[in-house]
């Protein structure tokens, strides 16, 4: 087959040694440094959170760097013993967590406290891909019935938190797995019919008052300007001031981001665009779009179904926390709780997506291994 | 396994159909991508003006403004729960230069603890750098002339003035007030559920326990906000348009604080509690458990070391006692059982029984014993009451059966809460058949009833239960609702609080109510009685019930000797008395833990209080 054509690509990278994809890692580093130079800006200049951010990159880098050298084999057969004890986790915290901010998602082990629901961001599409890729492509009816019910269940253990913006990004991640896997386009119609007639259930029933609150001020933010709606207010002024060319670095914080809760955190790219206006915007979107398609290439590439499935669906997931979180600052989606990847101030989704990015170098490299399955 | 391998795979379909599907998702993320960049577009071009227009007009600011907490007086007006203004020394890190070297400077002029300085920091670490914090709090009148007079050398360093909470009867009031503190993390959680958390922007206490708690929506107010203009490194320019905070209610309480003190003083060194109230309609005017404890040391946050003191002490200082002593009622409830007794004709107000000194179960050797051990002789319902006969009510207890006595009880307040305005109130136990299957998975034995009978075994009552559930005796059946507030008032009016009582039962001969009432006043007036000693000589007519109850089961034939037992151990002394004795004003309820019996050491006390609200004239405003 093509596997010598593919290889020959490869053994030309000096880092392919290293399992690293080498397009990938620049992409993913420019997209870290444009970060730090606008969190500079957005902590107000806090030579301290911009250490711990780099710190955090680092131990990020490091896991990526880590799970790359692991063989895809290996990966695959982790997928179900971890999704299983990542359910039972998800279970524990439902019972026992700690809760912090109004929510109940850590779990508090004495020594660290962890949120289960990051190791489901990964356990949920590995696990699906592994059943589905153990049989033919595309997936029976029953498959998929298996696989959305292992997508459903963790969703709704973390919704009920609660957590939508994670949850909401599991489901993402699961589903992926089974479009991708090649979901007949007559189901795929169907659901998105269900879950539009769902939407009202859901509304009356399954959503906690502030969630519910969010939306509605999400339909309408100048109906409630000193509350929540505030927030969406603000970072729409801070996004149009922008112009085309932006206020310049560090020009926009003095004069009025002050007004902008949370800006170094998920309104980070409001402050973006106040300071590199259009122009700044455009060149960030032109990253991401060149890492979701080298990831997409790499699924494309992959020697096997589970490799394809896991490295499409995380990149796809990646393009979740993008567009959700920019829709959600700009004004077109409900706030949810999503960073911007990789530029936001933060920690565990961090680690997490790069885990991910490790995984999809590890399907892009070790192809020889592989081919022995 | 096998028919999965019969169908060949066909791996450059399978490939195909991934990479299409692939390429859809791209195609989609591109589509993404677009509708994001025609947003952007709109935003940041065609809407630029808009934007920029409005981006100069953010330079006005909103700032929430608190209201001003409502203040507590006692039904004469004296203050109980005021606000005080204290000064504290505040730092913004953003505006200061050189945090080490201000740090030391300051530490120079006033006295900075290492330990004040240390968390200090950490807030810095923790907060954004354009936040205001708090260096060092509640700074005395000589603290903050020197630091006002430098202020100028120190850019970033203010001092704040903060209204504060403070209690000026110390522990007197304690389980009463409660006492307010820093709004954490449960109370954020409900302050969200209720809606209520946007009016409290710029609030930072909220009430814990006790009436702060409980009248917390009325004693916060509405808060205000001020537009303002700032220049763009956040200091204020002037301000644009200012709607005030609404100062919350103040309240006025039916407590008084004589009677207050009258009953600190009856209980120094003892465990218990003191609770009176007008039976006619439930206002409490006196609520006192001992020890009680400062509250003003929770109102700036209590140190670890103070709080476990209080949290591990045995006398356990933190319980209510009034509302959270559960205790069993021992023989106080007699009257109420009387009255069902009479009511279901069980008994009538002429039956005699002869009492030696213990009753025994047909067919059963087991001898449940009176107090007196040589017995009372021949009992009726009077003298079974005013003497505290035990044989009598196990007689008339074991006929009535626990699901008479039970459902009647019940309805007569006990078991239930009494609805009192602070949420700091035990459950109590009524028991019953049902009530025994569900807890302890047995079936209900007579000699459960016998105990019940003389209120002890399985039933459990507070100190204010016992009292309002005897008002209802005193009210032909109306059951008070205990309420310590008496009126709400802010700018727009005064708001009384419901006075209103509750029916219980329907009492078949009026008449009944009558021997029950002439019994109570008989046990303070006759010489036989329980309370006659401790009221000899009173200027007053009154009425009411002595009860002692038994903690440790003592063995048959042995005799109970208090010197013997560990203090702990030693009886409860309980006396729910009222006065005067026709058209009572005042219904009080005494209960001290471990010290004897309820005639000997209760009813001396509640005499005391009563003299003291007679001879004050506590209760004659109206």
């Amino acid at each position: 087959m093509n596997d010598s054509l593919v290889n020959s690509r490869h053994s030309n990278s000096r880092l392919a040694f290293f399992h690293i994809d080498t397009p990938l890692l620049l992409g993913l580093l420019a997209l870290v440094s444009y970060g730090l130079l606008v969190l500079y800006s957005a902590s107000g200049q806090s030579e301290r959170m911009v250490e711990a951010q780099i710190i955090r990159l680092g131990v990020a880098f490091a896991v990526m760097i880590g799970m790359a050298q692991i063989s895809p084999l290996t990966i695959r057969r982790w997928s179900l013993p971890l999704f299983i004890v990542g359910t039972l986790l998800l279970v524990a915290v439902l019972m026992f967590g700690h809760i912090g901010k109004g929510a109940q998602r850590w779990l508090d082990l004495g020594f660290i406290k962890f949120q289960p629901s990051e190791i489901m961001k990964l356990a949920v599409p590995m696990a699906i891909a592994w059943f589905i890729a153990s049989h033919n492509l595309p997936p029976k009816k029953r498959h998929l019935t298996v696989g959305f019910l292992m997508c459903v269940i963790p969703t709704l253990l973390i919704a009920k938190q609660p957590d939508l913006g994670t949850a909401i990004l599991i489901a993402a991640a699961g589903i992926f797995v089974l479009f991708l896997a090649g979901m007949s386009w007559k189901l795929i119609t169907f659901i998105v019919a269900l879950v539009s007639a769902f939407a009202p259930v859901l509304w009356l029933f399954g959503m906690h008052d502030y969630q519910r609150r969010r939306v509605l001020t999400f339909l309408n933010p100048e109906s409630d300007p000193l509350g929540s709606g505030y927030h969406i207010i603000q970072s729409k002024i801070a996004i149009g001031s922008g112009g085309v060319h932006g206020k310049g670095w560090l020009q926009g914080t003095q004069s009025q981001l002050e007004f902008l809760p949370e800006r170094h955190t998920d309104f980070i790219f409001s402050v973006l665009s106040k300071e590199f206006g259009l122009v700044g915007v455009l060149f960030l979107l032109a990253i991401y779009l060149f890492i979701i398609g080298r990831g997409l290439l790499i699924a494309t590439r992959a020697q096997d179904n589970y490799g394809k499935l896991v490295a499409g669906s995380f990149t796809l997931t990646f393009f979740v926390y993008v567009f959700v979180n920019i829709g959600m600052v700009s004004g077109l989606l409900p706030v949810v709780g999503v960073p911007l990847p990789l530029v936001s101030f933060g920690g565990t989704s961090m680690v997490t997506m790069m885990a991910a990015f490790g995984i999809i170098m590890s399907v892009s490299t070790h192809k020889r291994s592989m081919a022995q399955t | 396994m096998l028919r999965k391998r019969v169908a060949m795979q066909d791996v450059e379909a399978e490939s195909r159909l991934f990479s299409q599907r692939a390429l859809v998702a791209m195609l989609l993320v591109m589509l993404a991508f677009g509708v994001i960049i025609i947003n952007m577009y709109h935003l940041q071009v065609k809407s630029y003006q808009v934007y920029q227009t409005r981006s100069e007009g953010n330079r006005i600011k909103v700032v929430p403004l608190a209201p001003n907490r409502g203040m507590i007086t006692d039904r004469n007006g004296i203050l109980l729960a005021e606000n005080r203004p204290v000064f504290s020394l505040e730092l913004v890190p953003e505006q200061v230069e050189n945090m080490t070297e201000t740090l030391a400077e300051l530490a120079q002029l006033i006295e900075i603890p290492d330990e004040l300085q240390q968390s200090f920091l950490r807030d810095v670490r923790q907060q954004r750098r354009f936040n205001s914090i708090a260096l060092k709090e509640q700074l005395n009148d000589e603290e903050v002339a020197i630091i006002s007079v430098n202020l100028h050398r120190f850019p970033g360093v203010t001092v704040e003035a903060r209204l504060s909470r403070h209690y000026p009867f110390g522990n007197l009031f304690t389980h009463a007030l409660g006492y307010i503190g820093r709004i954490n993390t449960n109370d954020l959680k409900r302050l969200e559920e209720s809606d209520q958390l946007a009016n409290y922007a710029a609030t930072r206490d909220i009430g814990k326990i006790g009436l702060e708690r409980y009248y917390e929506t009325e004693l916060h107010g509405t808060m205000g906000y001020q537009e303002v203009e700032v220049n763009n490194r956040g200091r204020l320019i002037r301000v644009l348009r200012s709607v005030p905070a609404q100062s919350g209610k103040n309240i006025q309480l039916n407590l008084d604080v004589g009677l207050q003190l009258t009953a600190q003083q009856l209980l120094e060194g003892k465990r218990g509690a003191i609770v009176a109230m007008d039976p006619r309609d439930g206002a409490v005017m006196a609520f006192y458990s001992n020890p009680s404890y400062d509250p003003n040391l929770f109102v700036h946050g209590i140190s670890s070391t103070n709080y476990n003191a209080l949290l591990n002490s045995p006398d356990r200082p933190l319980i209510n006692r009034v509302t959270q002593g559960v205790y069993p009622p021992a023989s106080t409830i007699k009257p109420h059982l009387a009255l069902l007794g009479l009511e279901t004709n069980t008994i009538t107000p002429s039956t005699r029984i002869w009492d030696p000194g213990f009753f025994q179960l047909p067919g059963v050797e087991h001898r449940y014993r009176d107090w007196k051990r040589w017995g009372h002789g021949w009992v009726d319902v009077y003298s079974a009451i005013i003497e505290s006969c035990d044989t009598f009510f196990y007689d008339m207890g074991v006929k009535l059966g626990i699901d008479r006595i039970s459902d009647y009880m019940n309805r007569l307040g006990f078991g239930e809460k009494t609805g009192i305005d602070i949420l700091e109130e035990s459950n109590t136990n009524m028991p019953s058949r049902g009530w025994k299957r569900a807890r302890h998975n047995q079936p209900w034995f007579h000699g459960d009833t016998v105990a019940v009978s003389i209120g002890q075994g399985y039933w459990t009552s507070t100190p204010i239960q016992l009292m309002t559930t005897t008002a209802a005796l005193l009210n032909n059946g109306m059951l008070p609702i205990p309420h310590m507030a008496k009126t709400l008032t802010n700018d727009a009016g005064t708001e009384q609080v419901s006075t209103e009582l509750q029916p219980t039962v329907n009492v078949v001969n009026p008449r009944n109510w009558q021997v029950i009432r002439d019994a109570m006043e008989q046990t303070v007036s006759t010489q036989k009685g329980t309370a006659f000693n401790a009221f000899r000589g009173a200027s007053y007519s009154s009425g009411g019930k002595t009860g002692t109850a038994q903690l440790v089961k003592i063995a048959q034939d042995a005799k109970y000797d208090a010197n013997a037992l560990d203090e702990r151990l030693r009886d409860n002394a309980m006396y729910v008395g009222y006065a005067p004795a026709e058209n009572p004003s005042i219904i009080i309820a005494v209960t001290v833990e471990n010290i004897g019996g309820g005639g000997s050491t209760a009813a001396p006390i509640a005499r005391q209080m009563l003299d003291y609200y007679f001879s004050a004239g506590v209760n004659n405003d109206e």
